[in-house]
C-alpha cells in the first residue's frame, strides 16, 4: 500500500507581494520540478502544497533556506475525462466515513489526476481500489 | 498566626509612620552629610535635612534612577568606605552596563530579618525543607532567599537552577516541602517530573513554593496551587534594594513592605505626581536603613498600586499588588495596560512559536486595535488551513485570558520579524494622541 501513499511539499508563506516568488526561485535553485500546485490562503497567511519530482530534495533545500516547509503523504487518483468520476470517489470515501482534508487536480500527458489529503490513507487506498480506479504511484518521484 | 518579630509586624500603622519618619530624617541627614553622591543632589535641589517634617516630605527629594546607578559605575553611589563592605552583587539589567550593589554586614542582617519575616509569613520556619532554585552567585535571588531559610530555623537545599531531573530526586528523597523558584521554572519542573512518571501532587511532599522574578498571573498561580497542590506565594524585590526582600503573607492579597526597612510611594510613571492609594502607577522606594547602597525614591520602574484596608493577618505594613510589568514599555490599549513582557510571557509558553515577536498598535475606528506577529515553528505547520486558524485562535485566547483583551494574531514565516536587542523596538505604534 505505501507504493501509493504520494509526498506532498507544503510550505507556509505569508500572503505578501514577491513571497511566492522568493519560493519559486528557490525551487529553481534546488533543481526541483513541479508537477502540481495548489495554493490556498486565509487571510494574512497561505499555504503552498506540491508534486515535486524530488521530494526528499525539495524539502531539505527549502527547510536550508529558511523555509516553514512539511512533508505529507497524499493520493494521486487517476480520472478519466468523463462525468461522474467526482462523484464517484467522493462516494467512496464518504461511505467509508473518510473525511477529504483538501484535493486539487494534476494532468500531464493527457492522463489527469486528483490529488487528496483524506484523515485514513490506507482505508482510501482500499477504497478507491475497490471502485476500480487507478492510484498514482510514489516510483514515479525520487 | 505566626510572626517572626511580632514586634514590629503587628506595630500599629500610626506608631509605624511614626517610626518611618524618624528613619526617614535620620536617613536624609546622614546622606547630607556622609554622602558625596547625595549632598551633591540635595543640594542642586535646595534641600536640607531640615526640610522633612513628616513621613510626606519624602516627595521632596528628587527621584533616583537605574541611570544614576549605571552612571556612577561601580562604585560612586556607596556611602561606606570599602572595609565596612562585606558583599557584593551584580545586577545584569536589560541593556547597557550592569550595575554594583553593596552590602555592609548589618544591611546583610537586615536583608537576612526582611524576608526571615516574609517566610514565616508564608509558613515556613523550623521543621521545613526548601530547596532554593533560584541563581546563585552574581545574582541575589539564592543568596538572598538562603540567609533568610536559615535564618527562620528551615533546613536548606542550594540546588541552584538547571540540572532539573536531579533536584526532581532530590525533592522526593528529602521530602521537601517548601522550594523558592521562579513560576515558569516549578511549572517546568512539574512538567519533566510528569515525563519521568512523578506526580509533584502525589509523589512528593511539597507543600509551599515562593515565586517571583519574573511577571506571573493570578491564574498562573490557581493552575500552579490547583496541578501541584500546593500553597504559591509571591515574592517581591531587585537587586538594585538587596535582592528579593518582600512575599505575600497567609492572606495572598498583596506583598507586605517591611514599613521599617523602605518607603514605598507609587508616582505616575509620565508626570513622577505621587498617587493615591488604589492607583495604578510605578512604584518608587526608599531604603530606610540600607548602609551601602542607600536609594532615595528609586525609581523601580514596576508597576503596582498601594492597598489601602488593613490586611486581616493584622499587620499594618502596607501592601503593594502583584507587579503588572515595566514602566518603560507600558501600552494603554483601550484603556487597559498592556505589557510587552506579558506578551512574552504567553508566547513562552506557547510552544508553536518562537519567542520573537512585534506588537502593531492602530486605530481601528474609535477603538484601538492590537495585533501580535508570531513566527510560525517548522514543527507547528500543518498544511491544513484549519490546524493553522485553530493555533491562530488558541494564541488568541490565551493572549485575552491574560490580558484581559482581544489581540489579532498574524503568522509569519520564520525569520521575518526583525532581531532587537531591547523590548521597546517590537512595539510599532500607529496611532496619534
Ligand atoms: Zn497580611
Amino acid at each position: 500500500m505505501k507504493e501509493h501513499a504520494i509526498k506532498q511539499i507544503s510550505i507556509f508563506l505569508e500572503n505578501k507581494p514577491g513571497r511566492l516568488a522568493r519560493l519559486a526561485k528557490a525551487i529553481i535553485d534546488s533543481g526541483v520540478n513541479i508537477l502540481a500546485l495548489n495554493i490556498a490562503e486565509a487571510g494574512d497567511f497561505g499555504i503552498v502544497r506540491m508534486l515535486v519530482d524530488k521530494p526528499r530534495i525539495a524539502y531539505e533545500e527549502l527547510q536550508k533556506k529558511g523555509f516553514t516547509v512539511s512533508s505529507t503523504d497524499v493520493l494521486g487518483i487517476k480520472i478519466k475525462n468523463e462525468p461522474g468520476e467526482l462523484y464517484k470517489i467522493s462516494k467512496a470515501l464518504g461511505d467509508a466515513n473518510i473525511n477529504i482534508d483538501y484535493a486539487y487536480a494534476y494532468s500531464s500527458n493527457s492522463e489527469a489526476y486528483l490529488i487528496l489529503r483524506v484523515s485514513n490513507l490506507n482505508e482510501s487506498i482500499l477504497n478507491i481500489q475497490k471502485i476500480g480506479l487507478e492510484l498514482m504511484d510514489s516510483s514515479v518521484f525520487e | 498566626m505566626e510572626y517572626w518579630n511580632p514586634r514590629i509586624e503587628k506595630i500599629p500603622a500610626d506608631e509605624l509612620r511614626k517610626m518611618q519618619y524618624k528613619l526617614l530624617k535620620m536617613l536624609v541627614y546622614r546622606l547630607y552629610n556622609f554622602s558625596p553622591y547625595y549632598r551633591r543632589k540635595f543640594k542642586k535641589h535646595n534641600i536640607t535635612p531640615d526640610d522633612i517634617k513628616n513621613c510626606e516630605d519624602v516627595s521632596k527629594l528628587p527621584f533616583t534612577y537605574k541611570k544614576d546607578l549605571r552612571d556612577n559605575y561601580p562604585d560612586k553611589m556607596f556611602a561606606v568606605p570599602q572595609q565596612e563592605i562585606v558583599r557584593y552583587h551584580v545586577s545584569s539589567g536589560t541593556t547597557g552596563k550592569p550595575t554594583i550593589v553593596a552590602y555592609t554586614q548589618q544591611d546583610i542582617n537586615l536583608w537576612t530579618e526582611s524576608l526571615a519575616r516574609s517566610l514565616t509569613a508564608c509558613g515556613i520556619g523550623r521543621g521545613n525543607i526548601i530547596q532554593i532554585s533560584y541563581g546563585y552567585g552574581l545574582f541575589t535571588g539564592g543568596l538572598g532567599l538562603h540567609y533568610g531559610a536559615e535564618r527562620v530555623g528551615a533546613s536548606v537545599i542550594p540546588t541552584g537552577t538547571g540540572n532539573t531531573e536531579r533536584q526532581i530526586e532530590l525533592m522526593q528523597d528529602m521530602k521537601v516541602n517548601s522550594i523558592a523558584c521562579t513560576p515558569s521554572y516549578l511549572i517546568h519542573m512539574a512538567e519533566k517530573a510528569e515525563n519521568l512518571g512523578i506526580s509533584i501532587k502525589n509523589d512528593t511532599n511539597l507543600k509551599i513554593a515562593i515565586l517571583g522574578a519574573e511577571p506571573w498571573s493570578e491564574k498562573t498561580r490557581q493552575r500552579i496551587e490547583d496541578e501541584l497542590g500546593i500553597d504559591a506565594y509571591d515574592i517581591y524585590g531587585m537587586s538594585e534594594f538587596n535582592g528579593p526582600m518582600f512575599t505575600e503573607c497567609s492572606e495572598k492579597s498583596g506583598i507586605h513592605i517591611w514599613g521599617d526597612h523602605m518607603l514605598v510611594e507609587v508616582v505616575d510613571p509620565k508626570t513622577g505626581e505621587v498617587l493615591e492609594e488604589g492607583e495604578e502607577g510605578e512604584l518608587v522606594v526608599t531604603t530606610l536603613q540600607k548602609e551601602a547602597l542607600p536609594l532615595i525614591r528609586y525609581r523601580t520602574g514596576d508597576i503596582t498600586e498601594l492597598y489601602q484596608d488593613l490586611c486581616e493577618c493584622g499587620r499594618a505594613h502596607q501592601r503593594i499588588a502583584r507587579i503588572k510589568g515595566r514602566a518603560d514599555d507600558m501600552l494603554i490599549i483601550r484603556g487597559i495596560n498592556v505589557f510587552p513582557s506579558q506578551i512574552e510571557y504567553v508566547l513562552m509558553q506557547t510552544r508553536e512559536v518562537g519567542k520573537h515577536f512585534q506588537l502593531v498598535v492602530e486605530r481601528d475606528g474609535a477603538l484601538d486595535k492590537m495585533t501580535v506577529r508570531v513566527e510560525v515553528s517548522t514543527e507547528a505547520f500543518s498544511d491544513k488551513i484549519n490546524d493553522m486558524i485553530a493555533l491562530k485562535n488558541r494564541i488568541k485566547d490565551r493572549l485575552k485570558h491574560f490580558l484581559n483583551i482581544n489581540t489579532e494574531v498574524e503568522l509569519l514565516e520564520p525569520g521575518s520579524l526583525p532581531r532587537f536587542e531591547g523590548k521597546a523596538k517590537r512595539i510599532i505604534d500607529k496611532r496619534e494622541f
